[in-house]
């Protein structure tokens, strides 16, 4: 039985030398093959005795027991073998860009107006539009700044050639147009585009602006105060954001107050605000003795150019990709 | 207005610094925008006399002068050709620091100069000198310039908002800084200069409303060539107003002590009395600023009897305003309501310190006091005699007295305020408070126009307390839910998905060039601006189109040549009631795709904006109609409809105007209807078929004419009832294929609801199909 021995001996060495499918089974043929050595070897236990057969016979299926473990094994090992090689042919270069469309943005002014109405409805303020061709009356004239009134110099108004129309130097025409439509308890913001004969680095001839009324029967100044300064801590994301109220006169407000913010050792004006005039309300049949509320006009481009720290206006209306690209 | 600060302090002095002050000014509603010091900083420059003048030994153009300058006398080398003994001017010594130099002893051309006489120049006080700086013959030697010349004062810049009229005068500031500050104002009335002569101004006010008040007074005798004392012009320099004369000076300086605006006209060139009346048609009159006025009757001026002499509250008149050569001067006082002036300066064009003053409202009080002023010191200044004030007065304004509910104020500023903090604040505002029960009453002043109804007072209280007194707080409100349409989608959502699609946001300018007009729509009348910023921005755009071209442009022309942009903006239509419809418009200029790997670049087209363009209205489908539109390729351009309702255009740019733009490539644009995008409505749920789909592929030829969604619709409309989809996967033309004929590949997809489909069913479904393409299309099927 030596000779068992050997030839599983010869078999394993031999088994685990391939590296190769195909050849790990012709080599499988040789030992287990129907002419295999292994094989030959169990045809032969029909020779021995009846006493000598179950014993050879159960050496030699230990034997084959343990030649199929060791195919097995090394199938497994090709098998293995074979996949990490294809994986590692198969691999790419990951830090190549991705393909296939690029990416759009918001333009920066827009990305601020997002942000003031997100901010404003999340107390409860709906968002109107209105026109921008406007009449002298809505304007003007429902905004307590009657003809000739010398506040209206405060604008410098763009008309149109028919004599009549203007375009609006403010969104507040669109509180009145609202407050027209809806009865009070009323906030809204009114976001949009508005004009103004101007045009420099800090100036441009079209801006942005955002409105916002609040009207019920016991807002008052000190409400007022409150939700702006609330507005811009929660716009900038500074608590710490210093917001004073200088007395000013605007014909729709009254008292008035100009917005400062502070901003590096000084203070820059960021917007416009007051109680609302009672002949506002009474313009818009609201009943002044019952409801009295606030007013307030922001500037986004101003807000936008502090927020990103961008240094000139004249950018805004550019539409050079190479800025809106910033704003992605 | 500007201000001499020390000129306000001789009014009321808070004795608060500089700043405080601004600050006092700026925070009670006055705001105070720049304080500029009146002169740059320089030191030890004194007011020395010339002794004497001899010429350099060594140099030409340089004298030797010796010097009183309060001590020893010294020696200075001078260039100045106006040096002469006896002249008074500043002298640096050594020591001195001036504007850009130090002045040490120097030896010029071998001469020891012990200083430097100055010119307005070295000292900064002027841009530009003929030679030194000569002061007043009795300017103390020794005494600083600074000193003598008020150096050291600040100039105030005040923005006083329309309503204040009030605060236009250092009189009005001074009493507001009063109110501020609770210190007592240091100013009493003119006392009325005894008439000297009897000649009285012949006077008739014919339009009593415009003019309740009109005051003249004749001075007689006056030298109106007598020159101004420089206190005075250095007041009205600080001022920005150039002195002129003496009798103009003395108006413009009462004009900004008081508030109170004054003519005077030559006497000499009035014909008869002064009549203030409203002007006749075909009447004109020259203006002092050289204009030539046609007139009408919506001015009111101040004539005699052959013709007009001044704008009333505007302006003088050329013809009539006083000169060197004047003797006798009538001086007008007048208040002119508002009303009369307001309006007339964006109408003319120009304004004046008058009219800026007269449609902001002059206290109707103090008319009077101020000619006493001006009359004092023209008399002290050009020496005459005055004669008696003529006056023809009719009704006044009347100052209502004004009711406070001390209740109504806690309401609207959201605190309490103390009634006598409120009686108090009220009453150093001169308006007489009387408080009782939670009430107060207040009669305001003649000065003040803008306190007639209760919550002008509130606004009063507010300021003078201080904003920053009062306090921030959150207001209470409902808690009701906003309401959230599912069916509108917010243009902010269509922004984010434009983004998405790799548009990057534009906002172009609302007015535009014409010819951007006349291009891009056709449109030769657009809504036209009466006075745009300049040309080509002078028309409301009808289309967004030519911003988004021109900023295609602009990109392309900076090396950017893949442009995607997009704009949501309003649009103006010269329709009856200039309809302005929100649009959605977007460009597509150069490659498909970003430069990339792995695939080969090819410039953007029709379809691939069109497929941008189903994602954006998806759920709702659209279908296209080829149709021309002037800005478009037309047999690369659509009409775009929704629900059978045209909501805009697609297409390639017209080559003429790619040409035109100056652009590379043709862009692929599209604009269309904001609502079209916002509408979009609420899936409703099918049942999902439980019985597999099965796919068969199509191929025919057909017409180059015959249109791909025709070829659906009349299979959708013709064919079995299993069909449930047609989709197109391949176009080819070319080889294999008869010129001016197209192949089309089509994937159908056959299904039915209720049971599984047999390839007999769907083979008789296929050669229906193919019939339909047959017999419709004339196609050739493959």
């Amino acid at each position: 039985m030596q000779e068992l021995d050997k030839l599983v001996a010869d078999a394993m060495t031999l088994f685990s030398s391939i590296d190769d499918a195909d050849a790990l089974e012709q080599a499988k043929a040789r030992y287990l093959g129907k002419t295999g050595a292994l094989t030959e070897l169990l045809k032969g236990l029909g020779k021995l005795s009846a006493a000598e057969r179950p014993a050879a016979g159960a050496r030699i299926n230990t034997a084959k027991q343990t030649l199929d473990e060791a195919l097995n094994a090394q199938r497994e090992r090709i098998a293995t073998r074979t996949l990490e090689a294809r994986l590692a042919e198969e691999a790419i270069d990951v830090t190549l860009p991705g393909r296939g469309r690029g990416m759009g943005g918001l333009h920066p002014v827009s990305r601020t107006m997002e942000r003031i109405e997100q901010l404003f409805r999340s107390i409860g303020f709906d968002v109107a539009d209105g026109p921008e061709i406007e009449t002298d009356f809505y304007n003007f004239t429902a905004l307590n700044q009657p003809e000739n009134h010398p506040a209206r110099s405060m604008h410098d108004t763009f008309y149109l050639a028919d004599g009549q129309r203007l375009l609006r130097t403010h969104t507040s025409p669109i509180q009145i147009r609202y407050m027209e439509q809806h009865q009070p308890p009323i906030r809204v913001i009114a976001p949009g585009r508005v004009y103004r004969v101007d045009s420099d680095a800090t100036h441009s001839p079209m801006f942005h602006q955002v409105e916002g009324l609040w009207i019920d029967e016991h807002i008052s100044f000190a409400h007022l105060k409150g939700v702006v300064i609330d507005f811009f801590r929660r716009f900038f994301e500074d608590d710490d954001l210093q917001i004073r109220f200088r007395p000013s006169f605007f014909p729709f407000t009254e008292p008035s107050a100009e917005i400062d913010m502070s901003f590096g050792d000084g203070w820059l004006e960021v917007g416009g605000c007051g109680m609302v005039h009672p002949n506002v309300l009474r313009n818009v049949n609201i009943d002044p003795e019952r409801f009295q509320g606030f007013a307030f006009g922001l500037g986004p481009d101003r807000l936008t150019m502090l927020r990103y720290g961008v240094n000139d206006l004249r950018l805004f209306y550019e539409n050079d990709l190479r800025f809106l690209k910033q704003f992605v | 207005m500007k201000l001499s600060e020390h000129w306000l302090r001789e009014l009321v002095d808070p004795g608060l610094p500089t700043a405080k002050l601004a600050d006092l000014l700026t925070f009670g509603g006055i705001e105070v925008e720049a304080v500029e010091p009146a002169a740059p900083a320089f030191d030890h420059v004194v007011v020395a006399e010339i002794l004497s003048v001899e010429k350099h030994p060594q140099a030409d153009r340089l004298n030797v002068c010796q010097v009183n300058a309060g001590a020893e006398p010294l020696t200075i080398v001078c260039g100045a050709p106006n040096a002469r003994a006896g002249m008074r001017v500043p002298a640096a010594l050594p020591g001195a620091r001036l504007p850009g130099m130090e002045i040490k002893l120097t030896k010029v051309r071998g001469i020891e100069s012990q200083g430097m006489l100055c010119s307005a120049v070295e000292l900064g006080l002027s841009e530009d000198a003929a030679g030194l700086l000569e002061l007043a013959a009795d300017a103390p030697v020794g005494k600083t310039v600074r000193e003598l010349l008020d150096l050291d004062d600040q100039v105030l810049t005040t923005k006083p908002t329309p309503n204040r009229g009030d605060c236009l005068s250092v009189l009005g500031l001074a009493r507001e800084v009063a109110a501020l500050s609770g210190v007592a104002l240091q100013w009493s009335e003119p006392v009325p200069v005894q008439p000297a002569v009897k000649d009285m101004v012949e006077i008739s006010v014919d339009a009593p409303d415009d003019c309740p008040r009109y005051c003249a007074r004749m001075i007689s005798g006056v030298n109106a060539a007598a020159s101004t004392p420089d206190w005075m012009t250095r007041r009205l320099l600080r001022s920005g107003i150039r002195a002129i004369s003496a009798i103009v000076d003395v108006t413009n300086y009462v004009l900004l002590e008081m508030g109170q605006p004054l003519h005077a006209f030559d006497a000499a060139k009035v014909s008869g009395g002064i009549c203030v009346r409203r002007a006749v048609s075909g009447e004109s009159l020259a203006l002092l600023n050289g204009t030539l006025l046609k007139l009408s009757p919506d001015y009111l001026v101040i004539a005699d009897q052959k013709q007009p002499l001044a704008l009333a509250g505007i302006m003088g008149g050329e013809h009539s305003g006083v000169t060197s050569a004047t003797r006798n001067v009538i001086l007008e006082s007048a208040f002119f309501v508002p009303e009369v002036v307001a309006g007339k300066t964006r109408v003319l064009g120009f304004g004046s310190d008058s009219a800026y003053r007269f449609e902001r409202g002059v206290d109707f009080a103090g008319a009077r006091a101020a000619m006493e002023r001006a009359t004092q010191l023209i008399v002290q200044v050009c020496g005459g005699q005055a004669g008696p004030v003529a006056e023809a007065k009719s009704t006044l304004p009347v100052r209502n007295k004004v009711t406070l509910r001390l209740e109504r104020a806690q309401r609207v500023l959201g605190f309490a305020m103390d009634e006598k903090v409120a009686v108090s604040i009220l009453d150093r505002l001169g308006c007489r408070p009387r408080a009782a029960n939670g009430v107060v009453e207040a009669v305001p002043p003649s000065y003040r126009f803008d306190i007639a109804i209760e919550e002008d007072l509130i606004e009063e209280l507010a300021r003078v307390y201080g904003y920053a007194n009062i306090p921030a707080l959150l207001p209470p409100a409902a808690a009701a839910l906003l309401p959230v349409p599912e069916s509108i989608r917010s243009p902010a959502a269509i922004r984010r998905l434009l983004a998405g699609l790799d548009y990057q946001e534009a906002v172009t300018y609302s007015f535009v060039d014409r010819t951007w007009e006349s291009d891009f729509c056709a449109n030769d009348d657009p809504v036209a601006l009466a006075n745009p910023i300049a040309s080509q921005m002078g028309v409301m755009r009808s289309s967004l189109i030519g911003g988004l071209i021109n900023a295609v442009t602009f990109n392309v022309s900076r090396k950017q040549g893949r442009v995607r942009l997009f704009e949501i903006g309003r649009c103006f239509l010269n329709e009856a009631d200039y309809p302005q419809p929100v649009r959605v418009g977007a460009v597509a200029h150069g490659d498909a795709d970003p430069v990339q790997w792995g695939q080969k670049s090819r410039t953007v087209d029709f379809h691939d904006i069109k497929a941008d363009l189903e994602i954006l209205l998806a759920p709702r489908a659209a279908s296209f109609r080829p149709a021309a539109h002037p800005a478009l390729h037309p047999g690369k351009s659509a009409e775009i409809s929704v629900g059978g309702e045209t909501v805009g255009w697609i297409g390639e740019l017209h080559p003429r105007w790619q040409r035109k733009y100056d652009l590379p490539s043709a862009p692929v644009l599209f604009e269309l209807d904001l609502s079209a995008l916002m509408q979009r409505e609420l899936p409703v749920f099918q049942q999902v078929a439980r019985f597999p789909a099965v796919r068969r592929d199509l191929a025919a030829e057909f017409d180059e004419n015959v249109r791909y969604e025709d070829i659906c619709s009349e299979l959708k409309r013709q064919g079995p009832a299993i069909l449930r989809d047609v989709v197109a996967f391949d176009l080819y033309r070319g080889e294999g294929v008869q010129k001016g004929k197209k192949s089309l590949a089509f994937s159908v997809l056959l299904q039915d609801t209720h049971k599984t489909l047999t390839d007999a069913e769907a083979e008789k479904a296929v050669v229906e199909l193919r019939r339909i393409l047959q017999e419709q299309f004339k196609a050739k099927l493959r």
